[in-house]
Parts: C-alpha cells; structure tokens; sequence
C-alpha cells in the first residue's frame, strides 16, 4: 500500500522547518475520542429508542457478551502490536473448554475438593499457553509467517478439541462434582451486583493497558512491532518478545474459554470460541490498532468491541434480521478503518 | 521549470527551485544532501505533483499527474536506488509497462529481441531472461538505463548513476550519455562526485536548502567554486578548513585496542580486515557492494559471519546486538528508515529504545529518569523538534539522525559503528554531525565510520580502510590520504602497479597504470588547488 | 542459461535469487508429494482408487469449488494481498443462484458470479483507493456476504429450481469429465495464460515484487488491483453455483474456513505469501495434494485400517498443513545457507 508521503531514502526534505502538527499522543487520543464518541452515540440511542436499556439486566447481558470477545481481543491486541496475528484463538477457547470438565467429575477426584477445582482452572491455561507457544515457536524459530503458523492450531486445535471428548457435548451439571457451582462462578457468580466475569475482563484490559505503557516489556512489543529490524539493532529481543506474545494470546483464549464454558454450562468442542477470531480481530481493528503492528491501543481494543457489541445489540433489539446486522457490522467496520487512516496520515 | 515550490508534512523542500535544459544538454544539478535534488526530479517524472510554479517541456506546460504520463510525453528516470523488481527478468523489468503484444498476448521472443538489442546498444551483452536479482548492481543499472532509453525519452534523468560503478563502468556510462546528446536527448545528471561533471555535463545547476542558487557552464567553473556555493560558504573558507565540520583530522590520539577483526567471511565479505582504536576515527570506504555495511554489521554482531573477532584483545563470539551493546558497542545503520527509527515511536521513545533495561527497574520505566535523559540529549545535541513526545518521522533527517546517535550515547559506549552518518542530512546538520563526531573521537570514543563521500573519508577519519569486494585492499594513515587514493583503491583493489603509484607523489599519476579506459576525470587533485578545472590530458 | 559475456563491464556475482530458487523447490516439493501419493494410492487400494468414478466425481468434481477459490486467490496472493471473503461470497453466489435458479440456467450463473464479480469489485476498491489493508477489508466482506447470504436466503437453505435445467451444470458431462471439472480446467488454463503471457499477468508479479518500483515504472497498479479482486471475487461467485449446482441446494451456513483453505493450496504448492513470486500451476498442485489427503484417508478407512471418527478431520488438516509448511521452510533454510 503507498505510505502517506514520507520523501524517499537518500534524500530529505530540506530545511527543517517545522509545521504544526499533532504529537503522537494527541493523535491516538483523537482516534480514541472519536471512538468514544460512536460508543456514545450509541448508547444515547438505545436509551432513547430502546426499552430497557438501562436496566441491570441488559447492562450485565451485553456486557456478558462482550466479556469474552474483550479478553480475547486484549491477547489479540499484542499480537497484532508485534505484526503478527493469531488466527488460533478459538480453537484454543474450546481446548480449554475442554479440559476444564475433566476435572470436576467427582469430588474426591484428586484428594481435596479444592484441588480439583484448582486443576479445572489451572490445566487449561497451562495448556493453551504452552499451544501459544507452539504458535510462537512456529513464528520465531520456524521463521513461518504468523497467518499460515496460527492458521496450523485453528485447524488442528478445534480437532484436539473434538478428539478429546469425541465431539460430545458435555452439561457441567452432569459431571458429579459439587465444584461445579464453585466453577462456574467464574461465568455467572456476582460481585455486588456485577457478574465476575465482567470483573476478569476489567481487570485484563487495565493489566494490559498498564504493562503496553509502563513496562519495558509493552516498549519492547511496540518496537518489534513498528521496526523489527530497528529493534534487534538496538538491542531489543525480538524473537523472545514475540514468543511471548504469542503465549499471553493463548494464555487469555484459554482464560476466556474458561469463562464461556462457565456461562454456558456446558462445553461443546464444535462451539466454544467459533468465529471468535474474527470478532476479535474485528475489535481491534475498530478500536484503531493497526494490523500492521507497531501501536496499540487496549483501551480502544474494548471500546472497540463494545461498539460492535452495542451495534449488534441494537440492530437485535429493534428487531433487524441477523443478515442485515452483520452487513452493517461489516460496513462499521471499513468506516472505522477508514476513519483511522484519515487520522494517521 | 520554474518557481517549483513542495511542502511534506514538517519540512518545506523545495522553496523556488527552478531548472532549463536545452535538447542535446548534458545538465547537471548539484547540491549537499537535503538541497532537494531528488524531490525536484520527482516533481519532474510524476512522481510528486508540486505545490507551486510551472513546467513547461518542448513550448507546453505540463502537469503530470503520475509517472506513466511524465513517461509517455518523453520523461525517464533512473533512480539511485534500483526501482526495478527483482524477481522479473531484465528484459521484463526494461519493459515494463510497455510489454510488446501479439494478438493480445504478451510477445516473450519480440521482448527479448528488443531488449537484448537495447543493452548491446549499450555494449551490454547478457542473458535478458535472466531474473534481475542475479545480476550485480552495475548491470542492475545498465538494464535502468537501457529501460529509461528505450522509451522514446526525450529527456533522461540520471540520480547518482555512478555510486556503484567502477572506473571502466563509469566510462561505458559516459559513453552512452555522449550517444544520448548526439541523438538530441537531453540528461539531467545528478551525482556527488563533482569531477565527473566536467568529463560529461554542459551545465550545472547548484541547489541549496530547496532553493536554486546558480546555473551555469561547467567549463569555467572550479571545484572549490562549486563546493562553496553548495554549501554556501567562502570559497577562501573551503580552501582552508575543508568541505565538512571536521576539525582534526589525524590528531586523536588513539588508545587501546577495542576490536579487531580478521578474515571476515560471509555474506558479500571475502576476507575483510579492520582494526579500531579508543579514540580513533577509522574511514571505511568502498563501492557499492563492496561489503562495508556486512563488516560494519559483523563487528556488532547484527549478522553472523565467519573469523576472527576480537575485542579488547579477548575472542569474542556474539549471537546478537545484545552481546554487541553489552559489551558497550554501538551501530548508527545506513537506513534510517529500513532498521534505525521506530516510525510511530515519539523521539524519547526511540532516544532511550536500547538504554531501556538500564532505566527500568523491575521491569517498569522509570519515567522520570527516562525524561531527563532525553531532556538532556535534546539539548546536548541541539534536536529540533516540537517535544520529545513527537513521532520521530515528522523529525528531519538531520534531527532523526542525531536522536538515533543519542540511542547510542545513553549508553556511554566505547565504540560507536556509524554507517553513512550524514545520509540524507541538510548542510547544516550534516556539519554539526560531523563536528559531534569529532568530539567523541576526542574524548576517547573509538569510531568506524562508513561514507561513501569521499570528503568525510579523508577529512574525517584518522585512518582510512578500503573494501573491495569483501576484502581489504588497502589502508592508509591520514597523511596519505587523499580522494584520488581511496577511489583508486575502491576502484582498483591492490593491483600492483597501482599501489606502486602510491609512493610516489599523492598528486602524480601512477606510472604503469594499464592504458585501457584510462579515466581522467579522477585526477582532479592538482587542479583543485589551482582552481582550474582539469583538462583530459593533465597528469 | 546462456553464458555471460560482458566486455566492459565486469564482475557478473552470482547474488542468490533466494526466493524465486526457495518458491521453486517448494513447487517441486509438493510436486513430488502428490505424485507420491498417487503412487501410493493406486499400489495400495488398487483399481477402485485410480476409476473413472473415483478420479472424475469424488475427488475432482468435490474439488472444484477450492481450486476455483484457490486460482483467484493466487492472484490477489501473488499481488502480496490476501482475500478472506471468498468463501462467504462463494455462499452468498450459491444463495442467489439457488434463488435465480427459478429463471434458468443462465441468469442463474450469471447473476451469482455478477455478485462475486462485485463483491471483489468493492474489497478491490476499498483497497487500492483508500490504500486499506486487504486482510481488514475482506475479513469486512466475509461478514457483509454472510449477513447478505442470511438476508437472500431468508436464514434457512434455499432450495434450487430443478425445473429450468440449473442443476444440469452438475450433471452434464463432457466425456468422462463432469461439467464443473471441465470448466475449472479451463479456467485454469486461462489462468496460466493471464498470468504468464499477458501484460496484466506481468503487471501482477510486478506489484507484488516491489509495489513502489512498479508503480514509478507507470504500471496502472489501482486497476490492476481492482481487476484482481474483482477476478477472485468472481471466481467464487462461480465456485457458489458449482456448490448449488451439485448439492442441489443454496445454504448460508457453508463454506466455513474455505478461504483459508485455499490459502492452505496457494502456499503448499509454492506461492510465496509476501508476493511477487508464484504460479498457478502450483496451486493447482496444492489444490489436489491438499484434495487428495483426504480421498487417501477415506479409502483407509474403507479399508479398515483405523476407526477413524471423523473427528480426526481437522486435526488431520491441521497436522498435515503443520508438515508441509515446516518442510518447505526447511528446504528454503538449507538453501539459503548452501547458496
């Protein structure tokens, strides 16, 4: 694609006289504003046209929705930042939904309830984190390029997945454990009021926002992202920077997937996580992070994902067939983009 | 061409720059890095469109709206930077664009005829399906050439046809030029190396900072007439204190041993050798190709490359920059662009990009000391930008270099690689730069400079180490040095009865030398003393 | 390859021409497995695996709708670009011509691959006009053709007319070869043709190669750019009538994952993902080794050799893609060290 005009290599633009321009904190904090500012709208709409809009119901139902497509989009996000993309994440979302059941069969299953319970929680990220890093290695050391390296685990995972419980679906509530409600409290239990996973999802954007901004390891992302060959030069450790990635990607689909499986109550390998890798990549790329890698923005990721959901929840809500609803989501989605390279050029 | 105003978001480039070439002319535009040369022939080919002034061609004023249209109405170009695609075959890449069709079908044999005619035009004789790739850049550049004449081109543009040629290619090149002007064709001819100018050109025209200064016939120009006008200084000044902002060349006093390279082998490198000392300035130089940039790239440890590397004495083995930093090593690239700036990163972002864990504690940035850091190197280093928050590609090339430098500096380091410095700078950054880099030197920084102007070489650099593919022929101290040595050296890598030239006398022509395509030009030193330019038969 | 010979100018250095050598071993290498496959095939199951109803209705003819995707996906793959709503236009194309069906023959094929011709109309423009990213624009178009396939088939599969003689397209056959198979092979060689013994074809490769040199050397790159879309676009249009046309019905929630798929066929049979090299050819290699995998584990099973459930399917793909693409990049790494 032609880069906005930048003069070539070899020879500069002349005297240096600066012009007024925006600086780089200003501009991502348009783009931000700008999709607050279409949340907004949004959100004013179904309040006046909606019928209980402001009711916790509806509040915790699309924030419900949303929850899982943020915490996965937020893993996605950092992939995206180093250039890459993970096209796994649903596949991993129903591995991990997978797992999770197999240890919740029995109380006693192994030794203390607690542990049990531990283990439905803990396997299934290990898991899916150690796939992440089965995507990284293909990426760094494989030297695959990330659509066809990811492209690998979204066939092969789903088929884990399948194989694993023979394609059946699983009901939590006919596995026999008593953990269950203990489990899934992670999808349905409240927290005054706020449904738990809404408080997970929060708190995974705002780890995020910190660790992009205030770490050197979220610098070290950004830099891989925007100049690979510029960041190995200074020092920056670009091959382990993106295995890393990579693992948090899969670390946050297995968490999400633990999260859906949850609210379901249930765990079906054909389902868990379909489509999810789109609605992520969706998320981010309405949020203003560009799928070219080298900025970021986790805040916009979720505000992102919010004006999709809040799209979708308002073409429903008036009725709109679910066609026609994809159809604008889809339209939403090139005007944001679109909006976003006006700003950065 | 008149008046020719261009705006880029953050730098004006060309403010009243204006251009005549008659038919037939062989005309030359001059100017330092950053005067606008190229964006001015952009403006011309298409590739720009111009925010102001004229363009009249042949009696017509013209707009060009793209670069097919400058092509069809009889403007070529051939670019510095080889802009051809590389996995097509040459005679594809002469005509593209324009492939011969039979019956709507592309004409393979038709093309190939007629390219394989065009480079023997041009004395060229290669296989024409052969992808460009394979060929080196001197034949990468003939099929530029051959694509820019086979275009019923009724004026050629040539942007520094000559930086990866050697003395017999330079010849060819001429001639072909000399061919062009029979044939009515007008060559606008940019390049640096003032004394080709005065084997081929008629006119020059002398840009500085966007502006066009002078026009006028090459014939009674002088070098140093011409240098001074380029950077607008005194010609008396020029004579004196040179063409750059270094100040002592040869007087460090250089110290221990930091690295030592021996052999090098890899990638383009053939058995190259270089030594740097604490407090040295060594010049690399070279041709295109020769495998400057992969030395430079070695001793950092960017690439791996087979022999021997020793530094402070002790073998070492690095896998990666990180060694290379660790070890308080530090490489300023050719290509800001390509592998130096982080585009979208604010300058304090790229400023502190390798100084990183030293500021973090924990692994969190310590904000504060990161702002004074940066704080103070802006100042130091007299960065002009809007704030350290500003996305280092709204910065010139000058102030982007000098925070790229800065990267460095954080680190106190004790070997600085800089590999082509002062690319794409503007006069006046260029020489603070220059100056910068002497002060290190003066303070004990060991420095492996890379240029491929052969001021900064010889004015700069305390010992001058020639490449010439991948290895090292010849290495002088700064007393024997001068232009007319390195380019020999470049040029013609060790033969013997150059080198035997070299004790004789700097500005004599070495005896012995093989007759064949003898290229006056070169030998300009005598006259830029005089300040008169050469003649062909000057020895 | 004639010899050089270069009077005046010297040194001709051999520069590696590393991609194009890597792309080429990489054709040879899924050449080779296909043919060893085959071999494989035919020693092990015998007569019934190389029979005309084998070779022509089960594996070719079910094939069809990928090697149609996968032949405009190399172009727009080969332009260093990369399109994901094929498969839901190749959905929306077997809705509409379901739909039309009613009409007949023709206006049924022609107006699903007028939709596909404008579906890629639109991801083209957006692309070479607002300079978008592919990758976004037609992850856009996957969406808008789903929701319009939803919309045109009122949510539930659309049954075609069998009345007007559409699902002869299925039916029809050209000696031993089915329609829909004929037509492909057709196809292909025009793509051959296109892509190697026209200026447009030349065009391609140029822009992928290097996009900024092209574009200074005049080619139009916009159009060229929209053309390709709007090929692959309609090239799936078709594969939706194929798809109508054999399962007798237009359903909107097929196709799921075909145009990864296709990109699967482009870059196992050789097509360098970051464009400028690559051939059509190749994909067709890709498209029946990835094919033929499974016509292979389907005859394992009639042979009994495993109880495969067919869960196994899509780890199967998986594993298999995983393989091939780790070879490949192998092959390519040892090249680039002994060359």
């Amino acid at each position: 694609m032609s880069e906005p005009v930048i003069p070539a290599v070899g020879e500069q633009a002349g005297p240096s006289r600066l012009l007024d321009f925006s600086t780089p904190r200003l501009s991502d904090f348009l783009r931000t504003y700008s999709s607050l500012v279409a949340l907004a709208a949004l959100v004013i709409f179904n309040i006046v046209f909606t019928p209980n809009f402001l009711s916790v119901g509806t509040f915790n139902a699309n924030m419900t929705q949303v929850a899982t497509i943020v915490i996965v989009a937020v893993g996605m996000t950092f992939v995206i930042a180093t250039g890459g993309i993970d096209l796994s994440v649903g596949s991993l979302m129903a591995i991990a939904g997978v797992l999770a059941p197999m240890f919740l069969l029995d109380a006693q299953q192994f030794g203390a309830p607690a542990v049990g319970l531990a283990l439905a929680i803990v396997v299934p990220l290990i898991a899916t984190t150690v796939l992440g890093a089965f995507n990284g290695t293909l990426v760094t050391v494989v030297g695959l390029q990330p659509i066809i390296a990811t492209l690998v685990l979204y066939l092969g995972g789903r088929g884990i997945a399948q194989l694993l419980v023979s394609g059946e679906l699983r009901e939590l509530r006919n596995l026999g454990s008593p953990l269950i409600w203990t489990f899934e409290f992670i999808g349905l239990g409240q927290v005054f009021g706020i449904r738990f996973q809404i408080i997970i999802m929060l708190v995974v954007v705002v780890v995020a926002m910190w660790v992009l901004r205030a770490t050197t390891f979220g610098r070290y992302v950004l830099a891989t992202g925007g100049n690979p060959a510029a960041a190995r030069l200074a020092g920056v450790p670009v091959n382990q920077v993106k295995m890393a990635v990579y693992c948090i990607s899969g670390f946050l689909a297995g968490l999400a997937g633990l999260v859906v499986v949850a609210i379901n109550r249930s765990s079906d390998p054909h389902r868990v996580g379909e489509y999810m890798e789109l609605d992520a990549i969706a998320a981010v790329a309405v949020g203003g992070t560009p799928l070219m890698g080298g900025r970021a923005t986790i805040l916009g990721t979720f505000i992102g994902a919010m004006i999709i959901q809040f799209l979708r929840f308002t073409l429903i809500a008036h009725n709109i067939p679910d066609g026609i609803t994809r159809i604008v989501i889809a339209g939403a989605i090139v005007v944001a983009v679109l909006a976003q390279r006006q700003r950065s050029s | 061409m008149e008046g020719i105003e261009k705006a880029f978001p953050g730098v004006v480039a060309l403010d009243g720059a204006s251009l005549r070439v008659k038919p037939g002319e062989v005309h030359a535009i001059i100017g330092q890095n950053g005067a606008g040369k190229s964006t001015f022939i952009k403006i011309l080919n298409g590739a720009y469109r111009r925010d102001a002034g004229t363009i009249v061609l042949e009696g017509q004023p013209v707009d060009f709206h793209n670069p097919q249209e400058a092509q069809l109405a009889g403007v070529s170009t051939i670019y510095q930077e080889i802009n051809l695609v590389p996995y097509r075959s040459a005679a594809e890449n002469i005509f593209m664009g324009r492939e011969p069709r039979r019956w709507g079908l592309l004409d393979r044999e038709r093309m190939n005829r007629d390219a394989t005619a065009v480079l023997d035009r041009l004395g060229v004789h290669i296989d024409v399906r052969r992808p460009l790739s394979t060929l080196n850049i001197a034949l990468q550049q003939m099929v530029a050439i051959a694509r820019a004449i086979s275009t019923d081109a009724r004026i050629v543009i040539m942007d520094e046809p000559t930086s990866s040629l050697d003395e017999r290619e330079v010849e060819v090149l001429f001639d072909v030029i000399r061919g062009l002007k029979a044939r009515g064709i007008a060559v606008i001819y940019i390049s640096h190396r003032l004394d080709e100018l005065y084997a081929v050109c008629d006119r020059v025209t002398i840009m500085r900072d966007g502006k066009t200064i002078d026009e006028r016939p090459i014939a009674g120009a002088s070098k140093v007439e011409l240098v001074a006008r380029m950077l607008g200084k005194e010609i008396g000044e020029v004579r004196r204190s040179g063409a750059t902002g270094f100040q002592h060349p040869g007087e460090h006093a250089a110290g221990e041993v930091l690295v030592e390279a021996k052999d090098l082998r890899g990638d383009r490198l053939d058995g190259a050798n270089v030594t740097v000392r604490s407090g040295e300035i060594v010049g690399l130089a070279g041709l295109l190709g020769s495998g400057r940039t992969e030395v430079a790239r070695a001793v950092f440890g960017a690439d791996p490359a087979h022999g021997e590397l020793r530094v402070r004495g002790k073998p070492a083995r690095w896998k990666s920059p990180r060694d290379a930093i660790r070890a308080g090593f530090g490489l300023c690239s050719e290509d800001r662009k390509a592998d130096g700036i982080i585009p979208y990163m604010s300058v304090r972002e790229n400023l502190t990009l390798a100084a990183l864990p030293a500021l973090s504690r924990n692994g969190i940035v310590d904000r504060a000391e990161q702002r004074q850091i940066v704080d103070r190197f802006i100042d130091r280093l007299g960065i002009k930008t809007a704030g350290p928050e500003q996305a280092i590609r709204e910065l010139s090339g000058g102030n982007q270099q000098k925070v790229l430098l800065a990267r460095w500096l954080c680190l106190n380091p004790s070997l600085l690689v800089l590999d082509e410095p002062t690319r794409g700078i503007d006069v006046g950054a260029k020489a603070e730069i220059q100056g910068l880099i002497d002060e290190l030197a003066d303070n004990g920084l060991g420095v492996l400079m890379i240029s491929s102007e052969l001021e900064e070489i010889t004015e700069g650099a305390d010992r001058v180490v020639v490449l010439r593919e991948g290895r090292t022929v010849a290495e002088f101290d700064h007393a024997e040095v001068s232009q007319d040595t390195v380019m020999h050296a470049m040029a013609h890598g060790d033969d013997e009865s150059w080198s035997r030239g070299v004790e004789e006398s700097r500005s004599s022509r070495p005896a012995g030398q093989p007759a064949s395509q003898p290229v006056e030009a070169t030998h300009a030193n005598a006259s830029l003393v005089a300040g008169t330019p050469p003649s062909p038969d000057e020895s | 390859m004639a010899s050089v010979a270069v009077p005046s100018l010297a040194h001709d250095s051999q520069m590696s021409s590393r991609a194009r050598v890597v792309s080429a071993i990489q054709r040879q290498g899924a050449f080779i497995a296909l043919a060893a496959l085959i071999i494989f095939g035919v020693v092990r199951y015998g007569p019934s695996f190389y029979s005309v109803y084998n070779i022509f209705d089960a594996f070719l003819n079910n094939n069809t709708y990928y090697a149609l995707i996968a032949l405009g996906m190399t172009f727009v793959i080969i332009t260093g670009g990369i399109d994901l709503s094929v498969g839901s236009v190749a959905v929306l194309a077997a809705v509409a011509a379901a739909r039309l069906s009613v009409y007949g023959f023709g206006p049924a094929l022609a107006g699903a691959v007028l939709i596909g011709l404008v579906a890629g109309l639109i991801n083209g423009g957006l692309i070479a006009r607002f300079g978008l990213q592919p990758f976004v624009v037609t992850l856009a178009m996957l969406l808008a053709a789903r929701g319009a396939a939803l919309t045109l088939s009122g949510n539930a599969p659309v049954m075609v007319d069998f009345a007007q003689g559409f699902t002869q397209l299925g039916t029809m056959r050209v000696g031993p070869l089915p329609m829909p198979v004929l037509i492909t092979a057709v196809l292909y060689l025009l793509g051959v043709l296109l892509l190697n013994r026209t200026r447009f074809g030349r065009h391609v490769l140029a822009i992928g190669g290097n996009e900024e040199g092209a574009r200074l050397a005049g080619i139009p790159v916009g159009r060229t750019l929209v053309a390709v879309y709007s090929m692959s676009g309609a090239l799936a249009g078709l594969a939706g009538v194929f798809l109508a046309a054999l399962s007798f019905s237009g359903s909107p929630t097929g196709a799921i994952g075909w145009e990864l798929s296709a990109i699967a066929a482009v870059v196992v049979g050789g097509t360098l993902l970051t464009g400028g090299v690559g051939s059509v050819g190749s994909t067709l290699v890709g498209v029946l080794l990835l094919g033929l995998i499974f016509v292979t584990l389907n005859f394992e099973r009639g042979q009994g050799t495993f109880q495969l459930n067919p869960f196994w399917e899509n780890f199967i793909r998986g594993a298999f893609l995983l393989i091939v693409v780790v070879f490949q990049s192998r092959l390519a790494r040892r090249l680039d060290v002994s060359g």
